[in-house]
């Protein structure tokens, strides 16, 4: 008998329901196996992660509000994946638009009227996010610089400004030593729906509906999927692929910058060191489970959110070490990740009778 | 030496399966020492799956392979050699920057760390002299042609002491001259009684170069007769399972006026060295200008400089008086001029988008397909399946990725595509290359067809039959530069082939008698 993966000619609708549900049950699984060995209940554990995630109004809302910066940096780097641009970066560019934001609500609030001073927030934080971006873009489009390496490297620089900033020069005065900026004026807060969800979804589903339209159906979005797929023939075809990048790479900055704007704004109304905190990272992961799809990213963005929820509230409520909750996150991505292989390939066996081995001839 | 042809190896009922297709089916093969066997089959017949579970590549999904009535199972190209059984495959397998005893050296399956080159060298002179195998052991592979670098590779086959050695398609990237040259080697070869196997699916090659052939035809041996006995005209009906037209029709030319005007240029390849040295052609409307050569010679760089993807460092090119010297792509786009690419895969396509994806490629920035920014559905439907049904590209719906497609209904896309792009002008870059008898006929018609409709068309080829058939005017290059320019009527093969190995026709002209080399 033989085992051997084999490519699927065509992906069909149940195998694209049922393997990734088959992968969860087995993550499931595995992680059990890892709490009985700290000598947890496995069953009261996930009863209180469901719980504390998806159980009651609060826990709802607080996974949103999770899952809205996770969208938008999801649908933020998922631009750029489309055309195989490897924007990493969008944990920095977050960071900038959340500096960015600050700026404006802190220092420019009397010059502003306090109806535009959202707007301005708003804008700032994209352009902010967009230049950021723009910086390893043009790098890769003028002279070819890796971008995978200039986007990762922007991320330190801009989470480092981050903290320069709000324990040095914007630090509060009166903030009894609390490192972090002042609160900015209530003009600045982004308005609630409700519990703390802001207005970041709204940007959000907007965002996403504007990616899948842009993808779908405009001249755009074909030029992006060619560049991904082939940029030699790209090329061939007379797409000026440099023009591109600039562009993909202005609206993957400008969404992870509205992110940045959207928490400061929204959440914190500060800056302080809960801006960066690993999102722009998450937003990989999102954007490949979701297959790179606009409206996908936000089913599994909120996923993503309920597992961060749910593993915080399994700290508090069963004094579990912090490091179980993450393991429990690395195991679900892991047999998630893992599991999407069956996507594209399938396991044939193959039963073979035997047929003896030829001697070998010997000189 | 006994002469006598004995049974070197049986396969029997041999069976792969590869997703979505059955390559081999239940083949049975037979081949003998002392004979060169012609493996003859259309793309996707399952010739080279066949021979890639002789050599160990593949494993079959069933059947039995004996050598001289032993049976064995070989689970690597290790095995397979260790067995005598050796490859060429079509692209070779060589370091560039070593030598060629480094090479053979890295072959060797003793690798320890006190080889001795001396020695190696000294048995590769050995096979040199045996086999009339010219081979310089210490020359860099990159300084080899393609057709010295052929004979490393089999070279290093009869290194290893392989009995039975398998050729893909070995005359592919050969001239004329070399690949008579060949066959010398493999009559050679099979004198000493080594059995030679050849894939192949031109019918010039199986007549001039075999003894036996065996017929494949999706997955099913279909015949099996010795060379003599058959006819080239037999040999096609059995391959394609119809008759087939071997001379298309071709009117006379009446051009008109110049279309493509190329003047003077220079230009670099890849490496930075002279890849285009002082070239100039003109192209008129209706007339097919073909481009003779050994691949490597200039012509791809020709194509490039022409469409906008790489610069010239001198000269000029105009197409309808238009300057479209170093334009960017996009602009000899909208001036008219269309290219069907030599690398069909790496630039012509997107393998992983769809049919409907690849065909709009060109069209999708105007009208009816986009209305200012927006791409409209429709009309990609509509334009789509009208290329689809105008020029018979099988497909199992616009929406199947082309990966699927075979290479000539591949082909046939990017045509349909560039052909309606086109307004006047295609460049066409190696068009029926590795397309099967029946494709490349259907090709060839298509572009005899648009050059009735008045189109100017520069055709590259390697391939000498498909250039004299098509063109009106041959210019044959080497080292970048045009050797000269010939008529395809009053011009035989032997001068080409002298040119293409970089003499000059002036001089060829002025030597008449000479160059007649027995």
């Amino acid at each position: 008998m033989r085992i051997q993966f084999e490519k699927r000619i065509d992906q069909s609708k149940i195998s694209g329901f049922l393997i990734p549900a088959a992968s969860f049950l087995l993550a499931l699984l595995f992680s059990a196996l890892i709490l009985i060995l700290f000598g947890i209940d496995p069953l009261q554990a996930y009863s209180v992660m469901v719980k504390g995630s998806l159980g009651s109004t609060y826990a709802l809302t607080e996974t949103l509000v999770k899952s809205i910066p996770l969208m938008l940096t999801g649908l933020g780097v998922s631009i750029a994946f489309q055309m195989h641009f490897w924007n990493i970066g969008a944990e920095g560019q977050l960071a900038m638009g959340g500096i960015a934001a600050a700026y404006v609500a802190l220092f420019l609030n009397n010059m502003i009227p306090p109806a535009l001073l959202l707007p301005a927030m708003f804008l700032a934080g994209g352009l902010a996010g967009a230049i950021w971006a723009l910086i390893p873009a043009g790098l890769k489009a003028t002279i070819g610089v890796n971008e995978i390496l200039t986007t990762l490297m922007m991320n330190y620089i801009a989470i480092l400004l981050v903290e320069y900033l709000y324990l040095g020069p914007w630090r509060d005065p009166k903030g009894f030593g609390f490192p972090g900026t002042a609160q900015f004026v209530a003009a600045a807060w982004l308005p609630r729906l409700t519990g703390r969800v802001h207005y970041g979804i709204i940007f959000a589903i907007g965002g996403a509906i504007l990616l899948w339209f842009l993808l779908k159906h405009t001249k755009f979005g074909y030029e992006i999927r060619l560049i991904g797929e082939n940029p030699k023939a790209a090329r061939y075809s007379g797409i000026n692929i440099a023009k591109n990048i600039i562009l993909v790479m202005l609206i993957s900055g400008g969404l992870s910058g509205i992110a940045g704007m959207a928490e400061v704004s929204g959440i914190s109304h500060r800056l302080y060191t809960g801006l960066t905190v690993g999102y722009g990272y998450t937003a990989i992961i999102v954007a490949w489970l979701a297959n790179l799809n606009p409206l996908g990213i936000l089913v599994v963005a909120f996923s993503m959110g309920a597992l961060l929820v749910g593993g915080d509230q399994l700290q508090i409520a069963m004094q579990t070490p912090a490091a179980v909750a993450d393991i429990l996150q690395g195991a679900i991505l892991f047999f998630m990740l893992g599991g999407s292989i069956f996507n594209t390939y399938k396991i044939k066996i193959t039963h073979k009778k035997s047929i003896q081995h030829g001697e070998k001839t010997h000189e | 030496m006994n002469k006598s042809k004995t049974l070197a190896v049986q396969m029997r009922g041999i069976t792969k399966h590869f997703p979505g297709i059955l390559a081999n089916d239940n083949i049975d093969l037979d081949v003998y020492s002392h004979e060169i066997l012609a493996l003859l089959g259309e793309n996707g017949a399952g010739k080279t799956t066949l021979m890639n579970i002789l050599a160990g590549l593949y494993k079959p999904d069933a059947g039995q392979i004996f050598l001289k009535g032993q049976e064995v199972e070989f689970h690597s190209p290790k095995d397979a050699i260790t067995h005598g059984i050796g490859m060429v495959h079509q692209h070779f397998m060589l370091v560039e920057s070593l030598s060629v005893t480094d090479n053979i050296i890295l072959s060797l399956q003793s690798s320890g760390l006190n080889m001795h080159t001396s020695q190696v060298k000294k048995r590769i002179q050995e096979l040199s002299k045996q086999y009339h195998l010219l081979v310089d052991p210490d020359a860099a592979i990159w300084q080899l042609s393609v057709g010295e670098q052929q004979r490393v590779e089999i070279m290093r086959l009869l290194y290893r002491g392989a009995d039975i050695l398998i050729l893909d398609e070995p005359t592919a990237v050969l001239t004329p001259d070399e690949a008579t040259d060949l066959s010398k080697i493999l009559r050679k070869m099979t004198e000493e009684g080594k059995a030679v196997i050849l894939i192949t699916h031109k019918l010039n090659e199986v007549t001039a170069f075999s003894d036996r052939v065996t017929v494949l035809r999706a997955g099913h041996v279909v015949s099996n007769v010795l060379t003599k006995e058959t006819t080239k005209k037999e040999l096609a009906r059995l391959m394609v399972g119809r008759d087939i037209l071997f001379r298309l029709e071709k009117k006379k030319c009446k051009a008109g006026k110049a279309i493509l005007e190329v003047e003077h240029i220079h230009a670099i390849n890849d490496k930075g060295l002279p890849a285009l040295v002082d070239v100039s052609l003109q192209i008129c409307a209706g007339e097919i200008l073909g481009v003779a050569g050994v691949a490597g010679n200039g012509q791809r760089e020709l194509a490039e400089v022409i469409t906008g993807l790489r610069s010239l460092t001198k000269g000029k090119v105009l197409v309808n008086g238009q300057n479209i010297t170093n334009s960017t792509p996009f602009k000899v786009i909208n001036a008219g001029i269309s290219h069907v690419p030599g690398d069909r895969i790496g630039v012509g396509l997107a393998s992983n988008l769809t049919v409907s994806d690849n065909l709009v490629m060109k069209a999708y920035r105007k009208p009816p397909i986009v209305q200012g920014q927006l791409i409209k559905k429709r009309s990609i439907l509509q334009f789509v399946d009208n290329l689809i049904k105008v020029f018979q590209i099988k497909t199992p719906s616009s929406e199947t990725p082309t990966r699927l497609l075979s290479g000539g209904n591949q082909q046939r896309l990017i045509l349909a595509r560039e052909i309606t792009a086109s307004q006047g002008m295609l460049i066409a870059v190696y068009p029926s290359r590795g397309l099967d008898v029946g494709a490349t006929e259907s090709v060839r018609s298509i572009l005899l067809e648009q050059r009735e409709h008045g189109a100017a068309i520069l055709l590259i080829s390697e391939d000498l039959e498909e250039i004299t058939q098509l063109s009106d005017r041959i210019i044959v290059m080497y080292e970048g530069k045009i050797m000269g320019i010939v008529d395809p009527d009053t011009t035989n093969l032997e001068t080409i082939s002298l040119m293409m190995a970089g003499q000059a026709l002036s001089t060829i002209e002025k030597h008449g008698e000479e160059k007649t080399i027995a």
